[in-house]
């Protein structure tokens, strides 16, 4: 077989296996969307069939960031620093993760939302699925600031959207403190152990955005060099 | 002299096997990053090769095939045995082609440079005396060996940033690409073309003063600019490409400067690298036809056409499979990096040439991507193919040159019975 300095010598580029991960991490938790309809709804077996998917998904991202870390050897010369590329992945993984986690612990418990916050609760998810649309965005653009060498007017796009990402994470928090407020009302007429995990829930969604919002600013600590 | 027929025969047999190597694994490195970029097809770069590879060989490349001649070789010293210098020629091409050949199996990325310039140094230092060798001039060689990869990263460095300053990073770049890369263009054609005629094309019978070179230069970088012109208003753009990768008409437009980069690429590759096939050749020739070796006669050409034929026939032979090879692995070149990567080495193997130095192509290359890699204009580079360039760096030489010693002595027993 002909082997060949030049093709070897360009090791593989982590950009693409990245936004692929991120991808499957948008996907992943763009599952969640229908999960609470049939959650609201309580039709359970619905739920559980997205569940299977939303794990599926999760293990599908699990699989690209391993195969992204064994490709990034010692010895590849990068343009950003291996610690920072590594770290958003991580966190790209997270909110997988996270999303996995919620519907898992909703399922489980058979939790039944009192009917006063589910439009609420529905807004809540959709904002955080946009943070995490924003954060794969802003990860889309990754190819185009390795082209420009990370300077110049891409970067200002760039900043700009991972300002936007940081915006619509501030809106999850404040429909947050918003529900929580109505369950705070609500909750000395219902079971108080369901009501602990309705917090933890509620909790959890909130952090799908704040991991996507952690996403973002790795990107940042990438750039500002 | 003695068995001339034979000896010349010999040359013209090992020169061409050289030549084939070089062909097949060398020149396709050249021209692997045009074809890796997408910038050309298999087809076009094998013409292109074939075209300017010869042109640079004739035109500029007869320094360097001077320096292996007889530039290492103390010819006052040899001057009483002038057999034992046409054996040595013919040991080290044979030796240069066969490292080549197993290199090549094995997929190390040796150089030919550095092949040819080990075994000539070897039968020299071992076979004739260590004073037969003018250690200065080697010494040079091989300084440039560790100058040039640096000096082709430095100049790669600084054309890739200007690339992004004028181009990639101003918020329109496609207009800027199409004002600013034809003015690259002429920087290829200007700067080739005044290198190749300080150096002299008194062989061709020109004879040129420095103002008639400046604007002979001049002339041919704005020839090669309105070729650009021409071609990249016949571009098509397609605003719905950039939608998912915004700087596809950019490097639409990059493509085409690579194409005159790749031409440039094959034109220093020629003046510099055929040498190490049809420098010791000549020197055979050139020794068997008067029986003396301190003879002023010019290359003849017809040394230099079997040169050019056997790298023709290599990289259709077999570099069609290593460019192919290539073409898949790098992804990650586009025009604009490629480009700067390509231009740098050109620069700098074509001033080498014209200062007789014979240094490494592909090194060249390497070094001219690791400087695009640091200005963080390439997703990954593999620092480890990088260490072990460097690793054959260091076994080419004595390996040429062990082999040359064994064809030495072997070459030595069979003609002086």
């Amino acid at each position: 077989m002909v082997t060949n300095v030049f093709a070897n010598i360009f090791g593989s580029s982590p950009v693409r296996p990245l936004q692929m991960h991120m991808s499957k991490v948008t996907a992943c938790v763009s599952e969640l969307t229908p999960y609470f309809d049939a959650v609201l709804s309580e039709d359970w077996k619905q739920a559980r069939a997205i569940h299977k998917e939303i794990s599926k998904l999760e293990r599908e991202a699990d699989k690209l960031k391993k195969q992204l870390r064994l490709n990034l050897p010692k010895g590849i010369m990068l343009p950003v620093s291996r610690r920072d590329l590594l770290e958003v992945l991580t966190m790209q993984d997270n909110v997988a993760n996270q999303a996995k986690d919620i519907s898992g612990l909703i399922l489980g418990r058979k939790m039944v939302f009192p009917d006063e916050l589910g439009e609420k609760i529905k807004e809540f998810v959709a904002r955080c699925i946009d943070t995490c649309v924003q954060a794969e965005t802003t990860v889309n653009e990754l190819d185009e600031l390795v082209e420009t060498g990370f300077k110049g007017s891409e970067l200002q796009v760039v900043e700009s959207m991972i300002k936007k990402l940081d915006k619509i994470e501030s809106e999850t928090d404040k429909i947050q403190v918003n529900i929580r407020a109505k369950l705070y009302k609500l909750e000395k007429e219902l079971p108080p152990i369901d009501v602990m995990f309705m917090y933890k829930i509620i909790e959890g969604i909130g952090e799908v955005a704040d991991i996507s919002q952690r996403v973002g600013s790795r990107l940042q600590l990438m750039l500002a060099r | 002299m003695e068995f001339a027929d034979v000896f010349i025969t010999l040359a013209i047999i090992f020169g061409l096997f050289m030549a084939w190597g070089i062909g097949a694994n060398d020149v396709a490195n050249a021209m692997a990053t045009s074809v890796g970029s997408k910038a050309l097809t298999l087809k076009q770069a094998i013409i292109i090769a074939a075209v300017f590879e010869f042109a640079g060989a004739y035109l500029a490349g007869g320094e360097v095939t001077k320096t292996i001649r007889k530039g290492m070789l103390d010819n006052a010293m040899l001057a009483s045995s002038p057999e034992l210098v046409v054996y040595g020629m013919l040991a080290a091409l044979l030796a240069a082609g066969i490292w080549l050949l197993i290199a090549s199996k094995m997929g190390w990325p040796v150089s030919t440079t550095h092949s040819i310039v080990g075994a000539i140094v070897g039968f020299a230092a071992v076979g004739i005396g260590i004073e037969a060798v003018k250690w200065a001039k080697v010494g040079s060689i091989v300084a440039s060996w560790v100058v040039s990869p640096v000096m082709s990263g430095l100049i790669a460095f600084l054309l890739f940033l200007s690339v992004q300053k004028l181009i990639l990073l101003t918020p329109d770049p496609l207009k800027n690409a199409k004002r600013y890369v034809p003015l690259y263009m002429f920087l290829v054609g200007f700067i080739v073309t005044l290198v190749t005629l300080f150096k002299g094309l008194k062989h061709i019978g020109l004879h040129t003063s420095s103002l008639q070179n400046y604007s002979l230069a001049v002339g041919f970088g704005v020839l090669t600019m309105l070729f650009g012109y021409y071609t990249i208003s016949k571009i098509k753009i397609d605003p719905d490409a950039d939608r998912d990768f915004h700087f596809t008409n950019v490097e639409k437009i990059f493509g085409i400067l690579m194409m005159v980069t790749a031409c440039a690429m094959a034109f220093a590759h020629g003046s510099n690298d055929v040498a190490n096939a049809v420098g010791p050749m000549a020197a055979v020739v050139s020794i068997s036809q008067s029986g003396v070796l301190t003879q002023k006669a010019a290359l003849s050409p017809w040394i230099l056409v079997i040169g050019g034929v056997g790298i023709i026939a290599g990289l259709m032979m077999y570099g069609k499979r290593v460019i192919a090879t290539v073409g898949k692995g790098i992804t990650d070149l586009t025009p604009s990096r490629g480009f700067a990567a390509t231009l740098a080495a050109a620069i700098t193997v074509v001033i080498a040439s014209g200062t007789g130095l014979p240094i490494s192509t592909t090194h060249t290359l390497v070094g001219a991507v690791l400087g695009v890699g640091i200005a963080r204009g390439i997703g990954a580079v593999n620092m480890r193919v990088v260490r072990t360039i460097f690793m054959s760096w260091i076994v080419t030489l004595p390996a040429g040159a062990f082999l040359a010693i064994m064809f030495f002595f072997m070459f030595k027993g069979i003609f002086t019975s």
